[in-house]
């Protein structure tokens, strides 16, 4: 992998733990409820420092979607063209994804996952 | 109009900046010279532009380059370039390091602390390293653990970006690929342009996709190059470039945390800017938008409100941004054609922004600029600076 291990963020760690075990975990408000998109010290919408992490259904809509057909390192270079995928997961959470093939904006989505090298990672597939 | 009221416009305490000399080397590929001797080269001309000598830069403000990571690149420069200024830093806000750079060096001159401020920055980022690290660097500027893992890139953002706000604003890779051909058209007005030959729509949409709806000639190139600028309490004899209104605008800095394609943050910086320049958009007869991709150009142009949501491609088939339109944009090319170096790439917008105040501008000058609007962004829309330049006498 190019990614320098020694920049990952230990406030992340309970997301990247349950990759390994299939599940996307999300950081949740305690004050307003919210989810939050990525990692937080204190909620993105209300400030308040006491985010407690959930484990989301999976389930979603694709916001947002590229092709990529050139890859930014050796690591991924045999999969391109891969798709792309940034999902809003219906606990109300972003994050970005792989995903099947010709997925579009607004397509009902579940999360999979795919082991690439040495990581586990996400693949959105279709709903149904 | 707004000019004569724009005169005391501020505090009275306050003392006026002005842009006083701009210095380039060509961007390309300018094999055999290192990131400190471009910077040198542009930092020389500049000198020259102002009619300045060394003694009297009081403060230097360095771009970082990442060919070249240094922890004082400021002192570094300074030291080779025998400056010895009383205030210098090096800054980093990606993309809108340049326009943050002319933003702190006005603030400097306007509370007194410096009277001369030097901005430079240069980076051989084509020649310094292979294309496969450079473009491996920039990715890093994705989350470390929601988004590099994934093999996204510079462009895949960009790219996911895109797909959002083409299916909201209703634009399609025609209106894109406009802005591509409008860059070009200008590049080759321009000697020191790193991209020149023609280019046209049926050119960008067969181009080789990078991250779809993106493709080749929708992203902008990586050059080596320099500019520079300097900011003063005293402008030169003849027109003066005086800068009038900054803002910025930090909403986010990773693509996933981008919460609405349609409020980016520019939106709100431009304002801050124009509230306290006293202008509108409607002022405004000059434009240096940064454009690392054409999406960027294209929703910074929307949000910002020089063209109606999905619109900014028929301004480009209407002429309106042509170097003769009523509101011209990138003479130089920007940063698709003229090319991306990183810091001095975003630079290049407002040095040509003096020149066509300043009549300096050549096969591409304009009808001479009243008010330009100048913007930058770092990241993928995360950090957003906003400057605007009125002309005197």
């Amino acid at each position: 992998m190019t990614t320098n291990q020694s920049v990952r963020t230990s406030l992340a760690q309970p997301y990247l733990e349950g990759l390994t075990e299939h599940v996307l975990r999300y950081q949740q408000c305690t004050a307003c409820a919210r989810a939050q998109t990525l990692a937080h010290d204190a909620c993105q919408f209300c400030g308040a420092e006491t985010l407690v992490w959930h484990t989301s259904t999976g389930l979603g809509h694709v916001h947002a979607v590229t092709v990529v057909g050139r890859a930014p390192s050796d690591a991924f270079r045999a999969l391109a063209p891969y798709t792309l995928a940034v999902v809003t997961l219906e606990e109300g959470a972003r994050l970005m994804g792989h995903a099947s093939p010709g997925v579009q904006i607004g397509d009902a989505v579940t999360a999979t996952f795919f082991k690439h090298l040495d990581q586990t990672l996400v693949r959105f597939e279709p709903l149904g | 109009m707004h000019q004569q009221s724009n005169i005391d416009k501020g505090c009275n305490i306050l003392k006026q900046a002005y842009i006083k000399g701009v210095g380039n080397t060509p961007f390309g590929r300018l094999e055999g010279r290192n990131t400190l001797d471009l910077m040198a080269h542009a930092a020389n001309a500049a000198l020259t532009s102002a009619g300045l000598v060394r003694a009297e830069i009081d403060g230097v403000l360095c771009g970082y380059a990442t060919t070249l990571p240094h922890l004082m690149l400021a002192n570094l420069f300074c030291e080779r370039f025998s400056l010895r200024p009383q205030y210098a830093h090096g800054m980093a806000a990606g993309g809108a390091t340049g326009a943050a750079m002319l933003m702190l060096a006005r603030e400097l001159v306007q509370s007194g602390r410096c009277r001369n401020v030097l901005v430079v920055a240069g980076e051989n980022r084509l020649s310094g390293q292979t294309r496969d690290s450079s473009i491996q660097t920039l990715a890093q500027v994705g989350h470390a653990d929601f988004e590099v893992p994934n093999g996204a890139s510079v462009p895949a953002y960009y790219g996911l970006m895109a797909s959002r706000y083409m299916h909201e604003a209703g634009v399609t890779n025609e209106d894109l690929a406009e802005f591509a051909v409008l860059m070009r058209n200008n590049a080759r007005r321009h000697p020191d342009s790193h991209l020149t030959q023609e280019i046209t729509v049926a050119d960008v949409l067969a181009s080789k996709p990078i991250a779809e709806p993106l493709r080749l000639l929708d992203c902008c190139p990586i050059s080596d190059g320099a500019m520079a600028l300097i900011v003063s309490s005293e402008p030169n004899a003849g027109v003066r470039v005086k800068m009038v209104g900054a803002g910025q605008a930090h909403f986010h800095q990773h693509l996933t945390a981008l919460q609405d394609v349609m409020n980016t943050g520019a939106g709100a910086a431009a304002k801050l800017a124009f509230r306290e320049a006293g202008l509108t958009t409607r002022d405004i007869d000059y434009l240096g938008v940064y454009d690392s991709f054409t999406i960027t150009l294209l929703m910074l142009l929307e949000e910002i409100g020089f063209a109606a949501r999905g619109q900014a491609a028929q301004r480009v088939r209407q002429g309106d941004f042509s170097q003769h339109g009523v509101l011209p944009l990138n003479t130089h090319g920007g940063l698709l054609s003229f090319g991306h170096c990183g810091v001095a790439g975003g630079m290049a917008h407002t040095v040509e922004a003096y020149r066509q105040f300043t009549g300096q501008a050549g096969a591409r000058q304009v009808k001479t600029p009243t008010h330009a609007y100048i913007h930058a962004d770092g990241g993928v829309m995360s950090s957003h600076v906003s400057l605007i330049l009125s002309r005197e006498g």
